[in-house]
C-alpha cells in the first residue's frame, strides 16, 4: 500500500509522518493553569498576560480574573515553576494547579443548568406579564379568555423546565417526612398553576400565572447567585488541594521509580529529596538530613535527622538527600489519623444554625397553616371550593419566601465576593455569620503571624572577616538557615572569603578551608561549642567561635492585623507549640499581652473551649496540624494558603495570598453581611404583616399579588447591593 | 383589536430571538468571567483590531 500511495502522489508518504508529529506535539503542548491571588485590575491583566506571552513557548495565556486564574496553552518545554518565575519577577504572586484535577478544568455544569433556567423563567414571566398588565388594565370577555390561554400555553412547559430544581427538592425532602423551602414553593407554584387553569376553563376574572412564573424566577436568581458562590469557593478550595503532591520515589532494586503515594506499601524503600515532604512515616536507613517539623508541632528550628530517626508523614527534609523504610502509609499515617480525630471532633459550624435556617423553621409550618386555615376557613363560609382553593393560592404565593430565598443570597454572594476580591475564600456557607459574632482572636505562631523564614539577628556586632568567612559557607548550602543568612550578607555588601575544598555535610552544616585552617558553619557540637543552647548556627575559625542567633521573620501585614484588632476593641491571644523566649519576643513585638508558649495541640483547643465556656465567641488564625483541633473547636476559623491540607479543610476561610491584614476588614464586612440580612428579614416580615391579611380576607387579585412580590424581591435585593 | 392578531406573534417572536440568543451565550463560554470582561473593557489592548 505504502509503494501505491508513492507512485500516485510522493508527497503523501511524507504527509502521514507530518500528521504524526504535528499530533504527537499537540500531545507534548500542555495546558498549564496558574492560580493568581494577587490579580485584581485590567492593568493586572494586560500585565499578566503579556509577560505570560512573552515567555519564550508559550502559545496562548488567557486570565480568568473572577476565578483569579491563569489558563497557559504552552510547548512542552515551559514548566510552571518558570512561569512562576516570570510572574514573581513581575511582583504577581503564581502557584501551579494540578491540571489533572477536574476543577480546575471543567466547566460549571450545573451553574449553567440554573442559569438557562433562569433565562427561560425570565422570558416566559416577562411574556406573560405583558399579557397580564392588559387584563389588569381592563380587557374583558373574550379578549381576557384569550389572554388567559396564550399565558397558560407559556407558562405550563415553563415551569415544567424551570421550577424542576424546586420539585425536585421538595419530593426528597417529603420522602423523607422533612418539610424545607422548597415544599411551600412547590406548593404556591403548583396550586397556583391549578387555580388559574380552573379559572381559565371558567372564564374567570383571577389567573395567577404571571405570579407563578415571577416566583420561579425570584427564586431561581436567588439559588443562581448561591450556587455561584459556592462554585467559586468549592473550586478555588479544590485547586489548593491540587497543590499537595502525591507522588513519591520509591526504591526498587537499587532504582528509583515515581509511584502514587496511593500505591506506596509498608516496608517499602522511599527516596525522599531535600526539599520533599516526607509522604510516609517512615524510619531513615541512609542519609543525614534536617527536618522541619514546623507544621506538625510549631517548631521552627529544623531537627537533626540520621539513620534510626522516625518521621512522620508532613515533615520536610531539608538538606540532604534520605532514603526511608516505611512503616505507616495513606491513611494510617500519624497526619491522617490526627486529621481523622480532628473530623471526628465536634466543630464549631456544626453547632451553629444560620440565621436563614433558623428563619425557615419558623416559616414552612407557618405558611402551610396559614393556607390551611384560609382555605377551610373560606370553604366553611361561602361551600365554594373554588373561591376557597383561590384564596390559598393567593395566600401562598403571597407568602413567597424571597427575602429568604433571594435575600440571604445576595447578601452572601455580595459578602463573600468582596472577600474574595481582597485574597479571601470563604468555603463554608454560615462562616460570615458565625465571623460576625467574634470578639476574641486566637492566633497561632509559626507558619501564621511569621513566615516560617529565618532571619539573622545581631550581625552588626561580628566582625567583618568573620562575615565574609560565613558568607563564602552560607553560600554553598541550601539549608533555609544558610540561604537566609547570605541574603543578609549579601544586602550588607560583605565580599565572601576566598575559601577551598567547601563541602556540605548533611545533617551537620559546611566545611572549607581557608589559609591553612579548616573553617565550619553549622550545628552547635559540630562546627564548636555553643552558649545558648545551640538554637542558632556556629562559626568556627580555627579556635575562635562566632555565633549566629535567628528569629523568624514576620508575615506581611501581621502587625497591621493585630493593631487593627485591638484598636476594633477585640482581645487578641497567641498560642504557640514553639519555645518560651521565641513566643515572649514575638508577642512583644506585636504587643500581645495574652500568650502561652509551649502548648500541645490539646492545650490549644482546651484554650479555645475555655475563652468559650468564659462566653467568648473565638476565631482561630492557624496553619499547622497541632492547630487542626483548634481550628475545629474555635467558633470561626481561618488559615493561610500555605497551611497543611488537614488545617486548610479543618478552617472556613483560605487567606489566599501571604498577607494578613484582611482580617479586621473581614470582621467588619461579616458585620455589614449579618446586619443587612436581618434587616432584609424585617423588611419581609413588615411586608408580610400588610398583604397577608389582604390575601385571607380575599381582597388580593393578581395585581396586588403581583405587585406585593416584585417590590419586595427587588427592596429587599437592593438592600443586599447597599452592603459595601 | 385585529392588530392583535399580529402583535402579540410579533411579541413572542421578539422574545424567543432574546432567548435564542441568550442561549447562545451561555453556551459559547460568555458567563465565565464577569470580572474579567468588565476590565478588559478598560485595557488599550486590541483597540485597533480584534485579536487574532
Amino acid at each position: 500500500m505504502s509503494t501505491a500511495t508513492l507512485s500516485a502522489c510522493p508527497a503523501c508518504s511524507a504527509a502521514p509522518s507530518a500528521q504524526d508529529i504535528a499530533a504527537r506535539a499537540a500531545i507534548r503542548d500542555v495546558k498549564l493553569t496558574l492560580s493568581l491571588p494577587t490579580i485584581h485590575c485590567s492593568a493586572c491583566i494586560s500585565a499578566v498576560e503579556q509577560a505570560l506571552n512573552a515567555h519564550p513557548g508559550v502559545n496562548d495565556a488567557r486570565v480568568n480574573l473572577t476565578l483569579k486564574r491563569a489558563q497557559v496553552d504552552a510547548g512542552s518545554a515551559v514548566t510552571a515553576d518558570e512561569l512562576v518565575h516570570t510572574l514573581a519577577a513581575i511582583g504577581y504572586e503564581a502557584h501551579e494547579l494540578d491540571p489533572g484535577s477536574a476543577a480546575v478544568t471543567a466547566t460549571d455544569k450545573a451553574g449553567r443548568d440554573l442559569l438557562m433556567r433562569l433565562a427561560v423563567a425570565g422570558f416566559a414571566s416577562m411574556n406573560v406579564m405583558l399579557l397580564s398588565v392588559a387584563v389588569w388594565s381592563g380587557a374583558a370577555d373574550a379578549t381576557r379568555d384569550l389572554f388567559h390561554w396564550i399565558s397558560a400555553f407559556i407558562t405550563f412547559p415553563t415551569i415544567a423546565f424551570s421550577a424542576q430544581p424546586f420539585f425536585r427538592n421538595a419530593w426528597s425532602a417529603l420522602k423523607v417526612k422533612r418539610l424545607n423551602m422548597d415544599v411551600p414553593i412547590t406548593l404556591a407554584i403548583l396550586l397556583a398553576l391549578v387555580t388559574s387553569l380552573w379559572e381559565t376553563t371558567l372564564s374567570g376574572e383571577h389567573a395567577y400565572f404571571d405570579a407563578a412564573l415571577a416566583l420561579t424566577f425570584f427564586l431561581l436568581a436567588g439559588r443562581y447567585l448561591d450556587h455561584r458562590t459556592r462554585a467559586i469557593a468549592r473550586s478555588a478550595a479544590e485547586e489548593l488541594t491540587a497543590l499537595e503532591v502525591p507522588r513519591a520515589w520509591r526504591v526498587v532494586d537499587g532504582e528509583e521509580i515515581q509511584t502514587p503515594v496511593a500505591d506506596l506499601h509498608i516496608g517499602d524503600l522511599i527516596r525522599v529529596r531535600p526539599g520533599a515532604r516526607m509522604p510516609v512515616d517512615g524510619e531513615i536507613i541512609e542519609g543525614r538530613s534536617e527536618l522541619d517539623r514546623s507544621l506538625l508541632t510549631g517548631e521552627t528550628l529544623p531537627v537533626p535527622a540520621e539513620p534510626g530517626t522516625a518521621v512522620s508523614a508532613g515533615e520536610v527534609n531539608l538538606t540532604g538527600p534520605l532514603l526511608l523504610r516505611a512503616t505507616a502509609v495513606g491513611q494510617d499515617t500519624s497526619l491522617h489519623r490526627m486529621a481523622d480525630l480532628v473530623a471526628v471532633a465536634e466543630s464549631g459550624r456544626s453547632r451553629y444554625t444560620s440565621l436563614a435556617d433558623s428563619a425557615a423553621k419558623l416559616y414552612a409550618p407557618g405558611v402551610h397553616i396559614l393556607s390551611a386555615l384560609a382555605f377551610v376557613g373560606w370553604y366553611l363560609y361561602s361551600w365554594d371550593l373554588r373561591t376557597a382553593l383561590n384564596i390559598a393560592a393567593a395566600v401562598l404565593i403571597i407568602t413567597c419566601p424571597c427575602a429568604l430565598g433571594l435575600a440571604v443570597p445576595a447578601v452572601t454572594t455580595a459578602a463573600s465576593g468582596r472577600l474574595f476580591k481582597r485574597g479571601m475564600l470563604v468555603k463554608h456557607e454560615t462562616a460570615l455569620e458565625r465571623l460576625a459574632s467574634v470578639d476574641t482572636v486566637v492566633f497561632d505562631k509559626t507558619g501564621t503571624l511569621t513566615a516560617g523564614r529565618p532571619l539573622p539577628l545581631g550581625l552588626d556586632r561580628i566582625d567583618d572577616a568573620s562575615l565574609s568567612v560565613a558568607l563564602a559557607l552560607a553560600e554553598g548550602s541550601a539549608h533555609p538557615l544558610s540561604q537566609s543568612l547570605t541574603r543578609a550578607l549579601r544586602d550588607l555588601a560583605v565580599p565572601p572569603a576566598p575559601v577551598t575544598d567547601l563541602t556540605e555535610m548533611p545533617g551537620y552544616g559546611t566545611q572549607a578551608q581557608l589559609n591553612g585552617q579548616t573553617v565550619r558553619l553549622g550545628r552547635a557540637g559540630w562546627a564548636g561549642p555553643s552558649q545558648n543552647g545551640g538554637t542558632g548556627a556556629v562559626l568556627s575559625i580555627g579556635e575562635q567561635v562566632v555565633e549566629f542567633t535567628f528569629a523568624d521573620d514576620l508575615r506581611p501585614g501581621a502587625e497591621q492585623a493585630v493593631a487593627a484588632l485591638q484598636a476594633a476593641g477585640i482581645h487578641v491571644a497567641l498560642i504557640s507549640g514553639d519555645r518560651q523566649a521565641a513566643v515572649a519576643d514575638l508577642a512583644a513585638r506585636l504587643k500581645i499581652t495574652d500568650w502561652t508558649a509551649e502548648a500541645l495541640p490539646g492545650d490549644k483547643s482546651a484554650r479555645i473551649q475555655a475563652l468559650q465556656d468564659g462566653g467568648a465567641k473565638v476565631l482561630m488564625v492557624g496553619d499547622g496540624l497541632n492547630d487542626t483541633a483548634a481550628l475545629t473547636a474555635a467558633d470561626v476559623s481561618i488559615s493561610p494558603a500555605t497551611a497543611l491540607d488537614a488545617a486548610r479543610v479543618a478552617s472556613d476561610i483560605v487567606l489566599l495570598g501571604g498577607d494578613l491584614s484582611p482580617i479586621p476588614s473581614a470582621l467588619t464586612t461579616a458585620r455589614a453581611a449579618t446586619r443587612r440580612i436581618r434587616e432584609n428579614f424585617r423588611i419581609a416580615t413588615l411586608y408580610n404583616i400588610i398583604a397577608v391579611p389582604l390575601a385571607i380576607a380575599g381582597l388580593a387579585t393578581p395585581l396586588i399579588a403581583a405587585l406585593a412580590m416584585s417590590t419586595s424581591s427587588i427592596t429587599v435585593s437592593l438592600n443586599a447591593l447597599r452592603l459595601r | 383589536m385585529d392588530v392583535l392578531v399580529w402583535l402579540i406573534p410579533i411579541s413572542l417572536f421578539l422574545g424567543a430571538v432574546g432567548l435564542i440568543g441568550f442561549i447562545y451565550t451561555v453556551k459559547s463560554n460568555q458567563y465565565d468571567d464577569p470580572e474579567g470582561d468588565s476590565q478588559r473593557i478598560l485595557s488599550k489592548e486590541w483597540d485597533d483590531h480584534p485579536k487574532p
